[in-house]
Formats: C-alpha cells, structure tokens, sequence
C-alpha cells in the first residue's frame, strides 16, 4: 500500500489543488497551487471545514458527513475573502485513513488568475485551463470586431431606409418618394392631377380583426389603386391609411372624377382575410395643378386635402373635386397656406 | 502574397481579418495617407477593409502589388514586416497576448505551432490558416515547415517568429530555408534563450 507522502508526491504532479485529510478532517498536506491561494496562511494542520465552506451538498457539515460524499461533486468557498469559489471531488483512502480531496476553480478561474497571478505553470499539464483562457480573450476580441462590424452595419442600414422610396409593407411610393417626384413636377412645369386618398373604416378594421387584417387590407387597396391608375402616374402611401395619386399631364375632371368613383366602388368591396369579411371604403379629395397660377407641391397638396375633407363631410364613399369647393377660384385658393 | 501562380489560385477568398492586419500595417507604419494612395492604385473601391468580412483574393494581391510598388521593396521583405507589427506593434496587444498562451517558453511556443491553425479556427471558425509543422532537428535548432494555401505566409511568420523570440526574451536566428516538398521551410537556431528578459505577460490581464 502507498505511502501517504508518496501519494502527496504524485498528487502534487498530478493534481496541484489537492487536499489530503486525516480521518479527523485536518489537512495533511496540500498542492503547491491551492496553498497559492493562501500564501500567509499554511493550510497543513488546520480543519478542512474551517478553511473552506460546503456550499453544496448543504446538508453535510460533518467530517464524516464529507467522507460519506465519496464520488460526488462538491461546490465550497474559501472562508475568508477573496471568497474564491471551488469545485472538488473526493475520494476516501482505504481503511478510513481519511480522504483526497481534488479542487479547481470551474467558471470562476478567470477571475482567480487575475487575483491570485496564476501562471501556466500553476496548472497541470493536461488541464484545461489555459485553453479556456486563451479561447476567451480570442473570442471577446473577434466579439469585438464583430460588433463593431454590426454598428457599421446599423448605421448604414438607417442611412439607407433614410434614403428609400419604397413603402414596405405596400410596396408603393413613400411619402418622401412623393415629395420628390412633385417636386420634379413643378419645376418640369409638367401639369398633373393630384388625389389624397383616405380609407375609411380602416381603423375598425385592424381594432376588429388585429393588425394582420390590417395589413391585408392596406396591400389590397394599393393593389387596387395601381390597378386603376395608368403605369405612369404614381401612387404613394403617405400615411398609415392615408394614400396620394399623382396623374402627370392629366388635368381632365371628368376623366379623374370616373377614376375616383371606380377606385371607391373596388375599395367598398368586402375583402376576405382568414374568413373575415374586412369592410372600408375610401372618401377622395381631387385637385389640379393648373388651378393655381403658380403652382407649388404644398398648396396642390392643401388643396386635395380641402377636397378631401369636403368629400369626408358628405359622408363616406364620397369624391370631391377642389374645384366644386366654395371659394376656390383663382388666388382665394388654399387659404391657409396662401401667403400671397 | 504569391511567389507561384498555383498558390494564388488556391484561395478564391481572402479573410477580412488577414486584410484588416495589412491595412493596419500600413496605416500604422507608413501613415494613412499612403494607405490611401494604395487602396486608389488597387483600385479598391473603398478605404476600409472590415475584419469580419471576406474579401475577393484578387483585392488583397493588389492591395500587395501597389504598396511594392509604391515602396519600392520586394514582397517578402513588407510581409516580414507586417509579421513584426503584428507581434511588437502596441496596436497589437491582443493577437501577441494570444500568441503568448502557446507556452512559458520560446521553446514551448514553436512547438504550439503545429496547433496554431487549429487554435486559430477555434476562435475565428472560417478564418483558415495553412497548417505549420515544427521539426527539431537539435534542442537549439528547428525547423518550422508552413505548408501551402496562403502565399507569403512564410515571410510573415518569419517576421512573427523573430519577434516573439525577442518577446521571449530569446536570441535566436531566422531564416528562410528553401521549399521542401510542398511547404517553405523556415531555419529556427537559439542562441541563447535567456538573452533578455522579454517582455511580462500576465495570465490574468484581461481587458475589463
């Protein structure tokens, strides 16, 4: 049978954080690594329990209720701070001459190297411990550029949102793509027609059936209105159920007036979603840029806008042109943004 | 990084990280403006290299090319360099902190070589490294064999290898050794391995 130096000698090579107990429970001998962690305080003599506390199994706070543990995961903590924590394992020797028991740091090594100025040479051969240490600082600096990566990449995402014309849930013009393309109008001194377009009942519909149906309901109605428009003029959501067409060289009333009452019977057809029949409709305001001598896009636009509201007052389902409007002749237009 | 065409036509792709190591060679070596005045002549594109992208091999063999020309140097001699700054530049902290867990010694770290692409793949998984194998021919002479798959990579391990010995703290000398098969062999002789005392690495200096 070995020794129990000798068995210290080949622990200490094998396993420096071991710890040999008598079968009173005081340390005997203790690995060159453990003592490291205690440089003022010799370990040797002392009662294993009083240097380090059982955290689990918590039942156990007896010697022989240690030496019961055999083979079992141990989870302690060091008394007196730093209260490093440890895992350990032990093993009885024979003839109940006492026990090894075996520590390590489990996830708690990395704040253990920097405390106690653990070296490579701390550490056995074949443990994994400096792996895990290089694997750690490797991945936080590829975390590193990943993210900074991932910033980069956000930023430029917004800017290009920032940039885009496109509705994405209709696929339409957005509002900016609008104010582009009427701004490009008035300074072609093309004329064009311009419609605002507001469904109706929409928010009954996504309060009834959720925001799905909702979203149905817009994509249906954008469907619609492309439909209905020639492939040249354009259509723009601009708001949540807010919609604008623009008809480039069109300023023909009777023609905008037919289309308006054909976009209006379509959008009044029920829509079926997930067995639901969704009702809106739509009310539009109508007005030309040729009813202004100097056209600018935010007095056509305030000006669909009136039509609109008139169209709205009459009930729903409803078109109206600016030019059936009371007081829309020539240069009384469009009070309140008129600062001529 | 080519000195034959076949090698170049081995990878298609160039890992961000291995261009970023270069632009930050350059920017730090020779200043931004001729990183500039590079990346126009390559005909690049843009200014920045992302570490975690890849990246066309064609761009950084022209990014290679313009910075010869521009320098008038040969290839080996800039890459050998770039092997230094990747070691010694205080930029660099990071990557030579890595390189120190191979082993307490100079001695230690050659041999972790042959483990250095895996270790690599470990913490950046498509960044691929040709694989490195280190033969000791005596205890103070070696032989360090860098297989095919990256063109150059000899004489930026030459640069590496020359700095960690000084980071070590270790007089050794380094030369290029010729082909042997498929692999360039690098010639590895200590001289002595306690010549300074290098430079501290502390297991635990983790950046907060």
């Amino acid at each position: 049978m070995i020794e129990t130096n000798d068995l210290a000698v080949l622990l200490e090579t094998l396993c420096p954080m071991f710890v040999l107990v008598n079968e009173e429970g005081r340390i005997t001998c203790i690995g060159p690594t453990l003592q490291k962690l205690r440089p003022d305080q010799p370990m040797a003599g002392k009662c294993f329990l009083d240097v380090f506390e059982l955290l689990r199994p918590r039942s156990v706070t007896t010697i022989a209720g240690l030496m019961s543990l055999a083979g079992g995961k141990l989870h302690l903590k060091f008394h007196d701070a730093p209260r490093t924590a440890l895992k350990g394992l032990i093993a009885p020797l024979p003839h109940g001459k006492g026990a090894v028991i075996n520590l390590s740091f489990g996830i708690s090594i990395l704040d253990a190297v920097r405390d106690y100025a653990l070296t490579s040479a701390d550490f056995s051969g074949t443990d994994l411990a400096i792996e895990l240490l290089y694997l750690v600082e490797a991945k936080s600096a590829a975390m590193e550029a990943s993210r900074s990566l991932n910033l980069r990449l956000q930023g430029a995402m917004l800017a290009a949102e920032e940039q885009a014309f496109t509705d994405i849930l209709t696929g339409l013009k957005n509002r900016r793509a609008m104010d582009v393309f009427l701004g490009h109008l008035v300074t072609g001194n093309s004329p064009f027609a311009l419609m605002h377009l507001d469904l109706d009942f929409f928010k009954s519909v996504n309060d009834r059936y959720g925001h799905a149906a909702g979203d149905y309901v817009l994509q249906q109605a954008a469907r619609i209105m492309v439909e209905e428009t020639r492939g040249d003029d354009t259509v723009a959501r601009i708001g949540g159920d807010e919609f604008v067409i623009i008809f480039k060289d069109l300023s023909d009333e009777a023609v905008l007036s037919a289309v308006a009452e054909r976009l209006i019977d379509r959008l009044k057809t029920p829509m079926v979603f997930e067995g639901n029949r969704c009702r809106i409709s739509a009310s539009i305001g109508t007005a030309l840029s040729t009813q202004f001598s100097r056209p600018d896009p935010a007095k056509v636009l305030h000006a669909a806008d009136m039509a609109l509201y008139e169209a709205k007052r009459k009930g729903r389902s409803c078109h109206c042109l600016f030019s059936a409007l009371e007081g829309s002749g020539q240069e009384r237009t469009a009070p309140a943004t008129s600062s001529e | 990084m080519g000195q034959t065409k076949q090698e170049t036509n081995l990878g298609l792709f160039m890992h961000g990280l291995i261009n970023r190591a270069i632009q930050s060679f350059v920017c730090a070596t020779y200043g931004q403006s001729c990183w500039l005045r590079v990346t126009e002549v390559a005909e690049l594109g843009f200014v920045e290299f992302e570490a975690m992208l890849v990246y066309d091999d064609d761009r950084t063999a022209r990014v290679l090319d313009a910075l010869c020309t521009r320098l008038n140097r040969p290839r080996a001699e800039i890459l050998e360099d770039l092997g230094t700054y990747l070691v010694s530049h205080p930029n660099m902290e990071d990557l030579r902190r890595l390189l120190r867990f191979g082993g307490v010694t100079y001695v230690e770290f050659l041999h972790s070589l042959d483990d250095l692409s895996d270790r690599v793949r470990l913490a950046v998984s498509d960044l691929n490294l040709p694989e490195l194998e280190l033969r000791e021919l005596t205890p103070t002479e070696y032989q360090l064999h860098c297989h095919p798959g990256l063109p150059g990579y000899s004489s930026v391990m030459v640069g590496v290898l020359r700095a960690m010995a000084d980071d070590y703290g270790t007089l050794a000398i380094l030369s290029h050794d010729g082909q042997k098969g498929t692999a360039e062999a690098i010639s590895i002789v200590l001289v002595e391995s306690a010549f300074t005392e290098g430079r501290h690495f502390d297991l635990g200096a983790r950046k907060s």
